[in-house]
């Protein structure tokens, strides 16, 4: 079970073409199985964000072969891509990006809504349950711009989990948050991946995040180095 | 099956905007209301100025004219038959005015059923006699019932009543001018003298105004029958048939058939007010081309605020992308908010319209012209409602279309990547 491929890459390559073509990303080629705690790492500009932004298929141009579920999601039409993001993967940016115009409660539904496998009422407890995990159901009916960056981003959290998703990415989830809150969003991480067994691929420059996953594949000039 | 859940986010998004959508949906309103008043109001004016004339005309009117015979005797002698002959100084004989016949004419437009209604008509000049001095004037002889059936008659006497004609001999309704020119009052008796010469008296039982002044100085209106007697003809003396039809367009076919069958005069309405048509027509176009401006223009408004909505919900375009929505749903989340604006805009504004248009037709209009018209006339035919929801829909759609097209091409990482 654990042996389950969930994501490969098969030699990805990625030109940006202005101001000047250039390449970023190098015959990159690696898989994760059901499971895994991976983080991303390297510099700055090294790639990994367009890396990242690829595996969640919102960036298409790219040359390779990506598989997701063991299914070529490569050259897939953009309704098709948009009901990938929606039912296997969950995301978690760098910048909490929840919608201000709606409550936490119903933020973390969204996505569960667009699904459309279960009905409100049954969302609304799941979502609630989802919450509770990381101690949020007392702020569930907030504005989701009332809360603070550590809130926000376990809201987001939550979110990405709703569906409950074959592999939650995240965009250098902590890199904007304080080192308590950094703290206990790793912790959020490492506990979705011990206890529910949650495939996560985490990009960071941070080290010492990097340091306490799993895996860690190094990134550096567009080249997987390790 | 999710489009429920798209409404919900585009209610969402308006309601985080809420004063921007009020001002869009406050110039669809506008709008509307002013292209539903305005239509109202100018159609209103000029079914009043044509029913002026079209209402008192009629759709085909057969007569007799004066004039010389075309089948002079020459043409029909064996002898000279197919030479070609001059004649010159030709008169016209003694032909009669009367229609030939009428009675049998008369009973055959009433069998058509294209016809509404059939009113015989004499007419005649006469003087009347006021002191030393002639004033020249018409009479008709009318049958009182069908010509108000038909042709409204009552609503133009605005003193005494129509059926006064019948019940009193040798009574008249005088033309307003006239009857200010003879200085007569009603129940005065006055002297005309017809254009055999003989003199009659007739005694006024009303005052005629139809609003066109030219008209009210010589035209005035007896019986059929008070007529028939001052000129001592028998009751079968009829110089006009007038028809009504239930179809305005048949007239000129209609009249063209008729005239060859009965060998008589026909003129038809269309042919006698052309100018009528244009004028309404043109008035029309004017009316319409300012209230489709007025939607127009509050389209780009709405186009607008859409398109500022939309930098400014980049961030939650992005987000409901990257989570799985697909540019069609983001397309239909910003077609929904226009459509929103468009429908409540819209039904506020047909329902302002129509109290524009009733307050309007409360506001006072008398004029010396016009004696019927008391307030202004609005029409509040249901077309101006249904052209002017339909447009507020097509316009906000489009407006709408262009914002929402771009919205559902933003592409999410762009987005994220420039924080």
């Amino acid at each position: 079970m654990n042996d389950r491929t969930v994501l490969e890459a098969q030699n990805i390559d990625k030109y940006f073409y202005s101001p000047v073509k250039t390449q970023v990303l190098k015959k990159i080629s690696f898989s994760i199985n059901r499971g895994d705690f991976v983080s991303v790492m390297g510099k700055s500009g090294c790639g990994k964000s367009t890396l990242l932004y690829i595996l969640s298929t919102m960036d298409t141009s790219y040359q390779g072969k990506l598989l997701i579920d063991q299914e070529i999601i490569t050259g897939k039409p953009a309704g098709y891509l948009s009901r990938i993001r929606n039912e296997k993967i969950g995301f978690v940016f760098q910048f909490h990006y929840l919608l201000t115009e709606f409550s936490v409660l119903e933020n973390v539904m969204v996505p569960g809504l667009k699904l459309g496998k279960l009905n409100r009422e049954q969302l609304e407890e799941k979502a609630m349950e989802k919450l509770r995990i990381f101690g949020m159901e007392e702020h569930a009916l907030k504005k989701a711009n009332q809360l603070s960056g550590g809130q926000k981003q376990r809201v987001a959290i939550a979110r990405a989990l709703i569906n409950d998703p074959l592999i939650i990415m995240g965009d250098e989830p902590s890199g904007n948050l304080d080192k308590k809150n950094s703290d206990i969003v790793f912790g959020i991480f490492k506990e979705l991946a011990t206890d529910f067994n949650q495939t996560l691929l985490i990009v960071t420059h941070d080290p010492e995040f990097a340091e306490k996953t799993d895996r860690t594949i190094v990134m550096e000039d567009g080249r997987i180095l390790s | 099956m999710k489009y429920g859940l798209l409404l919900h986010i585009a209610r969402s998004l308006m309601l985080a905007r809420f004063k921007q959508t009020m001002v869009a949906a406050v110039g669809v309103t506008f709008s509307i209301t002013m292209f539903i008043a305005l239509l109202g109001f100018m159609n209103g004016l000029n079914q009043m100025l044509d029913g002026l004339v079209l209402n008192r005309t009629p759709h085909i009117r057969f007569y007799n004219e004066i004039k010389p015979n075309p089948d002079q005797p020459i043409d029909q002698s064996e002898k000279y038959k197919d030479y070609a002959n001059t004649i010159r100084s030709i008169k016209p004989n003694s032909s009669r005015l009367r229609i030939y016949n009428s009675s049998a004419i008369i009973q055959t437009l009433k069998e058509d059923p294209r016809v509404l209604g059939v009113a015989a008509k004499v007419s005649t000049q006469v003087f009347f006699n006021v002191g030393s001095s002639d004033i020249t004037g018409t009479v008709s002889g009318i049958e009182v019932e069908a010509e108000n059936a038909l042709f409204a008659f009552s609503d133009y006497v605005t003193a005494g009543t129509p059926m006064d004609l019948t019940q009193t001999n040798n009574s008249i309704i005088l033309g307003k001018g006239a009857a200010e020119r003879m200085l007569a009052e009603i129940g005065d008796v006055i002297q005309a003298t017809t254009s055999r010469g003989d003199r009659v008296q007739l005694k006024v039982v009303g005052y005629y105004q139809s609003g066109l002044g030219e008209l009210d100085n010589i035209q005035s209106y007896a019986s059929l029958q008070t007529v028939q007697k001052m000129l001592g003809e028998p009751p079968s003396y009829i110089t006009d048939i007038q028809v009504k039809l239930h179809e305005l367009d048949l007239a000129p076919s209609m009249a063209n058939d008729y005239a060859a069958l009965f060998k008589i005069n026909a003129d038809d309405i269309q042919t006698v007010n052309a100018q009528f048509e244009t004028g309404t027509e043109i008035r029309n176009l004017i009316s319409y081309a300012v209230g489709i401006t007025l939607l127009i223009v509050s389209g780009f408004g709405i186009y607008n605020i859409l398109n500022m909505m939309i930098y400014e919900k980049m961030d939650t375009i992005a987000i409901l992308k990257a989570i799985g929505f697909s540019g069609r749903d983001v397309n239909i989340i910003f077609i929904n908010i226009a459509l929103i604006i468009g429908i409540a805009g819209g039904t506020l504004g047909l329902v302002l319209g129509y109290f524009a248009g009733v307050g309007i037709d409360q506001l006072p209009f008398e004029t010396e012209a016009l004696p019927t018209i008391k307030t202004f006339p609005v029409d509040f035919n249901p077309r101006y409602y249904l052209i002017g929801g339909i447009f507020s829909l097509v316009t906000t759609y489009f407006a709408g279309y262009f914002p929402a097209k771009k919205a559902s091409g933003v592409d999410p990482v762009d987005i994220i990547r420039g924080k």
